[in-house]
């Protein structure tokens, strides 16, 4: 497959640039952060995805979704990078989405999946538990009660805990922290007894929640997938979020890119435009270089995971970690290059610093992903 | 699409059957490359095997037209092709800077006779070209050079000197930048013309450098002969050849970093330095250095994927080969430096047949020269920052 869009993708990325820039400047973002938004993201604009099928992009025909894939829903990430627009487009269209329609049994599916299509559903996954993303060290645990199980433990960073009406939730149901066997991930409903969600504002004003579980009692039903066998559907999702991540990263490396380019074609200092000077334009390039670079390694692992998600594995390393140093990189010759405007809360770019740095930590680092590429070169 | 499925069935089955084993296991030193020429030998009777049965299909050069020797492949035959010899490890059949450079030039600028002339001598490997461009004053200014071209009837006579020619003292022929007009602009007095290295006048001499061996030359033109009927394009226009040209022998430098189907970097270090029970090397740091390069080299491959594919579909930045130049030559330094770092002072050795003779760390100076040839780094990021990012300044 060549490893360029085909005419429907741009159209689909003509269509989403369209909507996200016009409804969802950067403004956007900093009005919900001015105004202490306790949602975080405009309902109304959700509807607005729905209606034009971007909330249901991954859900299959059958549940009323388009049935497309990842390298369109990492078209669609892109253009939310561009702008940072807090949307539960991750956490409900893509990683929900792709949990219940990889993993759910026909019941599952049918209850959930044609509401996330129509936007009425929204949904978050909780995976994290320590400072850094280690999936494999989950520690919440599933005790066997009566018919099901009781869940207790905590979670953080969860995208978009605090406005859920559906969590999917890893636990360790045998084995102990680092074993791959022993996980499974719960459907369960975030007003369930002995639950606690706190919202946790962060330095992006994006969403995450910490949520503490106290002896949550959930029936058989919520089982996702299969008991203690969870990791390997757990880690194609994750897969698929950090290819929608590494694509958001992309978005905004280039949109931070293209304001710091025509910055030092605007800015005069000695009489002439910053952009004269060769070691601002040699940077420039470097930086132009490295993200048309990651642009082919982030696509290539979309293509990948559309193609198998079993064996994107590698590829989806490639991206996420390469999205994650290009990012920073953008991010930081970004402010640089603005100078002293760079760190005004007024001038934009810190706000795509804050968000780089967070995209970074989701699903893991680059650090992380790096490691994870070694390992499976068995060195 | 069902059609390319079956051509890459096709392709793969006739690989396997014609494909010989030892042109599957990758090369070990410069000399299993088989460049083509008058003089040229077989460093192997599998290698003169292999190389025959590509040339008989048209496969030393896929893409080009059937015509002139080609395999009139499209873009994704060709890269089919490509896809399955890496599959297997096979070894370019032919490499000519006649394939990668001058070819592509000629049939954008040459004349019908011309590519009758030239292109089929190329696919078939009977003529080695070399390529003379720098000269002792005209490094990164290359425009700047000063070898002339005067006119004598038919004819023009060329003197002056090139350097950093690479392999001109095996090459058949040069296509060379000559001034043909010194009253002009810099630019735009240069012609780009072909001529015989048997030519009288002609003469060459190795440069021998750090790695100890002479892979480059000084050429040099004293009264040479040529008919004006070689020049490619127009007269005094060379230097749009020259850029052409250039943006194709910059793909091909950025693509000297890839390896095909060799052992991953992170085993090879492990035989020197070791690695523990479950295979994680003793050395972290260096561990780390070889995921962070495996990580680049990846995506690399991926953005040489899709310049391809964008070329084809009309989309790419004819400057965007800088780009690639840019980061594939460093990258293929980083990559050396690992493996100097991975092997230790058993890299160290330079004359022993433990060490194939100082393979790796002659090959670890050699790759210093890649952000070097065919314009440097600097220039590069000019280029891009220029033509690309449209940034003001001369």
């Amino acid at each position: 497959m060549a490893l360029v869009l085909t005419e429907e993708q741009s159209m689909l990325r003509d269509s989403a640039r369209g909507l996200i820039s016009d409804k969802a400047p950067v403004a956007h973002l900093r009005g919900l952060r001015d105004a202490k938004d306790t949602t975080g993201f405009s309902r109304e604009l959700w509807t607005t995805f729905a209606e034009m099928g971007f909330s249901g992009l991954l859900v299959p025909d059958q549940f009323g979704g388009s049935g497309l894939g990842c390298v369109e829903a990492g078209i669609v990430m892109e253009e939310i990078g561009r702008t940072l627009m807090p949307s539960p487009f991750l956490a409900t269209s893509v990683l929900a989405a792709s949990a219940l329609s990889r993993g759910g049994s026909e019941a599952q599916k049918a209850q959930h999946l044609p509401k996330i299509a129509d936007g009425s559903l929204l949904a978050a996954l909780a995976i994290d538990e320590g400072a850094k993303h280690r999936p494999l060290q989950t520690k919440l645990q599933a005790t066997r009660a009566g018919n099901g199980f009781k869940l207790s433990g905590d979670k953080a960073f969860v995208v978009d805990g605090h406005t859920a009406d559906l969590l999917i939730v890893a636990a360790r149901s045998a084995g102990s922290a680092g074993d791959k066997n022993g996980l499974t991930l719960f459907l369960v409903d975030p007003k369930a007894k002995g639950l606690a969600v706190e919202r946790t504002a962060m330095v992006d004003s994006h969403n995450a929640a910490r949520i503490v579980f106290d002896n949550v009692e959930v029936n058989a039903d919520s089982v996702l997938g299969e008991v203690d066998q969870g990791f390997g559907l757990l880690e194609g999702v994750l897969n698929i979020g950090r290819g929608a991540v590494a694509s958001e990263m992309v978005g905004l490396s280039d949109e931070v890119f293209g304001r710091t380019v025509t910055y030092l074609k605007e800015r005069k200092q000695f009489g002439k435009a910053i952009g004269e000077f060769q070691a601002l334009q040699h940077r420039a390039a470097e930086l132009y270089i490295d993200i048309e670079i990651t642009r082919a390694a982030v696509l290539k692992a979309l293509q990948a995971l559309d193609a198998d998600v079993a064996k994107a594995a590698t590829a989806v390393a490639v991206a996420k970690a390469r999205a994650g140093t290009t990012a920073t990189l953008a991010v930081q010759e970004g402010v640089q290059m603005h100078g002293g405007m760079g760190m005004t809360d007024q001038f934009d770019i810190g706000f795509f610093m804050k968000r780089a740095r967070v995209c970074q930590e989701l699903f893991g680092d680059s650090n992380f992903h790096t490691d994870q590429l070694a390992s499976g070169k068995g060195y | 699409m069902a059609d390319l499925e079956k051509f890459r069935a096709e392709t793969r089955a006739w690989l396997e059957q014609n494909c010989p084993a030892e042109m599957r296991k990758p090369m070990t030193s410069d000399g299993d490359t088989f460049w083509g020429g008058r003089n040229t030998k077989f460093s192997s009777e599998a290698r003169r095997v292999w190389f025959e049965r590509m040339r008989d299909k048209g496969w030393t050069v896929p893409h080009w037209p059937k015509e002139y020797g080609g395999g009139g492949l499209d873009g994704e035959e060709a890269k089919i092709v490509r896809q399955e010899m890496a599959a297997i490890g096979a070894r370019q059949p032919l490499t000519s800077f006649g394939i990668s450079m001058l070819g592509p030039a000629l049939l954008k600028y040459g004349t019908e006779e011309q590519k009758k002339e030239h292109l089929p001598k190329i696919t078939a490997g009977l003529i080695r070209w070399c390529q003379g461009y720098s000269e002792p004053n005209a490094g990164s200014d290359l425009a700047s050079l000063q070898t002339r071209a005067v006119g004598d009837g038919d004819d023009y006579i060329i003197n002056g000197q090139k350097i950093w020619t690479s392999y001109a003292n095996y090459a058949d022929w040069i296509f060379c930048l000559v001034r043909t007009d010194p009253a002009a602009k810099k630019h735009d007095g240069i012609s780009f013309i072909l001529f015989d290295m048997t030519s009288k006048g002609v003469s060459t001499k190795p440069i021998l450098l750090i790695s100890g061996y002479s892979p480059f030359c000084e050429t040099f033109f004293d009264n040479v002969r040529v008919p004006k009927s070689h020049v490619v394009g127009t007269v005094n226009r060379g230097w749009d050849v020259a850029k052409y040209l250039l943006q194709h022998e910059r793909a091909m430098i950025s693509g000297m970093g890839e390896r095909g189907v060799g052992r991953p970097l992170g085993q090879i270090a492990a035989d020197s330095v070791g690695a523990d029970a479950q295979g994680k090397l003793d050395d972290a740091q260096l561990r780390s250095q070889i995921a962070n390069f495996e990580v680049d080299e990846a995506a690399l491959a991926a953005a040489a994927e899709r310049a391809v594919d964008l070329a084809k579909a009309g989309q790419s930045h004819p400057a965007f080969s800088s780009a690639m130049k840019y980061y594939g030559t460093e990258l293929n330094k980083r990559r050396y430096e690992i493996l100097m770092s991975a092997g230790g002072i058993d890299a160290l050795e330079w004359e022993s047949d433990r060490s194939r003779g100082g393979a790796r760390p002659r090959a670890w100076l050699r790759t210093k020269a890649n952000s070097i040839e065919g314009g440097t780094s600097e220039v590069m990021l000019g280029i891009v920052a220029k033509r690309i990012l449209d940034l003001p300044g001369a």
